[in-house]
């Protein structure tokens, strides 16, 4: 990245920050801060006015007995409705479907992105096409998707309803999760391909040359040469896609509703606050499954260290 | 990759053609079977087969026949219009600091994004009820327009800052060298290059716009503001004797091909915006 100073408007004179020991803040460099400042004053303010103002507004609400339904009984009670959450079996239920669901799907897809990637990044005929193709499943919304997928296991009407033998499959558990997790994993797994394809190209084509003069095979290069290097490249995409899978929402609302016993903690906030008009015990669910993805990005982050996006300097190529 | 594919023989053509077929039919199976119920006649949707007996245009005509499917329709391309707009404005704003500029606080601000970035979106949903309900911006297209931007942001400030990085900013310092005004400099050397970027990170956002559900279920209660992703899951059909599935279907091919179009003509901006922003972070 160049370094000098050149403002849109004020502009002038090119003061390099290099040369900052002599005098502390000159004019150019005073300029150049406020208009940094300036420039990102927008988009930082609605940032903070959309989340951080309403997560402390959540904090607020969760430790009140909130019930629109009855809204003269609203009070301040304390972790009263914590308890209620965290000794309900609902609840605990919702959870372990939905790490469940992130486990198993964030698995599948690393290892079917991970082919995808090669797929997209080797590919000789038509990589136009297989590039266009993989997009779809991103761009698709995903509430068409998992109507799709509904009507696609619907006995009768459904083209896959009567692969393994009779019955509905949405309508038990076990199979019902399986679909869930199918409607997930293609949902996603190009997004994943993606950012593993932008990390394989970060692999300098010397080093597995090198490697294959010294006589590594195939799968030695990926597991030696290949995988080390993507490192980085790969926990951004776990991360990222981690964080999304727990948030599973859209595509079980419209395949089972919930029913079941398939609710992800998303599923059974938002019933609660929509269907029950519950706001503390919906608040306290919001601030829960806050805190389980901060834990969750917690553990990443130090798994991280240095290669963080964000906690490198510009220009890393 | 000259490493492996170093001769192109026919053997391995056919290899990778026979990988590449699968992964297309992958990824668009359940977008045939959903262009396919669409076309069925009410007699024949329940019949299991993958392409239609009988083909109909009468799913359209039903989902167009009444305002609910074109008034949601008409709520979705404006919030999801406004929505990109402003992030992308205020997005390249503050990337372009980012990128260019010396100040305190943009590590923070960096930071900040990623943690949006991340944020479960569920535990903003009830203080946001709340708040729009006493605001009055609940079940307004404000009141989805605002979770649009904040959650836009992050990938609009982190695409186009990788954008940014870039562009060869010398070019600019030659321009005026050679006599033009830092406007004209701006505007006739850098906006140029800086355009195919913002205009990426425009589709980008407005495909998470156009994609959303979560937001646009709860904070939205009437035909007022209801998107078409809503719409769609609360479909009922003519009469409680008929299924939905051939209307929802045909709706679900209506706002499914504006993304195909996108998808098509810039696959490789798409790609470029989606690895760029991610991975050099």
């Amino acid at each position: 990245m160049s370094e000098e100073t050149t403002t849109t408007s004020t502009a002038a004179e090119a003061t390099t920050p290099k040369r900052r020991g002599r005098a502390p803040l000159s004019e150019g460099r005073r300029a150049e801060r406020r208009l940094g400042w300036l420039l990102c004053a927008p988009a930082a303010l609605i940032m903070v006015l959309v989340t951080a103002w309403p997560i402390i507004y959540s904090v607020w609400l969760s430790l009140q007995r909130f019930d629109l339904k009855f809204p003269d009984e609203r009070q301040f009670i304390w972790f009263e409705n914590y308890v209620t959450v965290l000794t309900n079996g609902y609840w605990w239920s919702a959870f372990g479907v939905t790490a469940l669901i992130t486990l198993v799907s964030v698995a599948i897809e690393l290892v079917l992105g991970m082919a995808l990637a090669l797929v997209m990044h080797r590919t000789i005929v038509g990589r136009g096409l297989v590039r266009t193709s993989a997009l779809v499943p991103y761009g698709v919304v995903t509430v068409v998707a998992a109507f799709s997928w509904r009507y696609a296991w619907t006995p009768e009407t459904g083209y896959l309803a009567n692969l393994f033998g009779e019955g509905a499959p949405l309508t038990e558990q076990a199979s019902a999760l399986g679909i869930i997790i199918l409607a997930e994993v293609w949902k996603t797994t190009p997004f994943m391909a993606l950012l593993l394809m932008a990390g394989l190209a970060l692999v300098p084509n010397d080093l597995i040359k090198a490697a294959a003069i010294d006589g590594a095979g195939g799968w030695q290069r990926f597991t030696k040469v290949i995988i080390p290097v993507m490192k980085p490249a790969i926990l951004v995409a776990l991360l990222f896609r981690t964080l999304d899978a727990f948030r599973v929402f859209d595509n079980i609302y419209v395949l089972t509703s919930g029913a079941q016993d398939t609710s992800s903690v998303s599923m059974l906030a938002q019933t609660n606050l929509i269907k029950g008009l519950n706001l503390g015990i919906g608040s306290t669910m919001s601030v829960l499954i806050f805190i389980a993805v901060a834990i969750i990005a917690f553990i990443f982050i130090k798994l991280f260290g240095t290669s963080a996006p964000g906690s490198d300097n510009e220009g890393r190529r | 990759m000259a490493a492996f594919g170093a001769t192109g023989t026919t053997k391995r053509k056919v290899g990778w053609g026979l990988i590449n077929a699968v992964v297309v039919v992958y990824a668009l199976v359940p977008m045939l079977w959903i262009v396919s119920l669409s076309f069925k006649t009410p007699g024949t949707i329940n019949d299991g087969n993958f392409i239609p007996a009988e083909w109909t245009l009468e799913n359209y005509q039903s989902i167009f026949s009444t305002d609910q499917f074109t008034r949601a329709l008409f709520n979705s391309i404006g919030i999801a219009l406004i929505a990109t707009l402003i992030a992308v404005v205020f997005g390249t704003m503050a990337a372009y600091a980012i990128a260019r500029l010396q100040f305190p606080g943009k590590r923070l601000l960096v930071g900040v994004s990623l943690l949006i970035a991340m944020f479960p979106q569920i535990s903003l949903v009830s203080p946001l009820f709340e708040i729009e309900r006493a605001l009055g911006l609940f079940d307004t297209w404000l009141g989805l327009v605002l979770p649009y931007i904040t959650f836009s942001l992050p990938l609009a400030i982190y695409t186009l800052s990788a954008f940014f990085r870039e562009i060869p900013w010398e070019l600019e310092k030659a321009a005026k060298m050679d006599g033009a005004t830092p406007a004209q400099a701006f505007r006739r050397v850098i906006a140029p290059l800086a355009a195919p970027g913002v205009f990426t990170t425009a589709i980008l956002v407005f495909i998470f716009c156009w994609n959303d559900f979560l937001f646009a279920l709860t904070l939205t209660s009437t035909e007022a503001s209801r998107t078409v992703p809503v719409a769609l899951s609360f479909f009922t059909g003519d009469s409680q004797f008929e299924d939905p599935t051939g209307s929802i279907s045909a709706a679900a091919v209506v706002i499914t091909i504006p993304i195909i179009l996108f998808v098509l003509f810039f696959q490789r901006r798409i790609v470029a915006g989606l690895t760029s922003g991610a991975v050099k972070g």
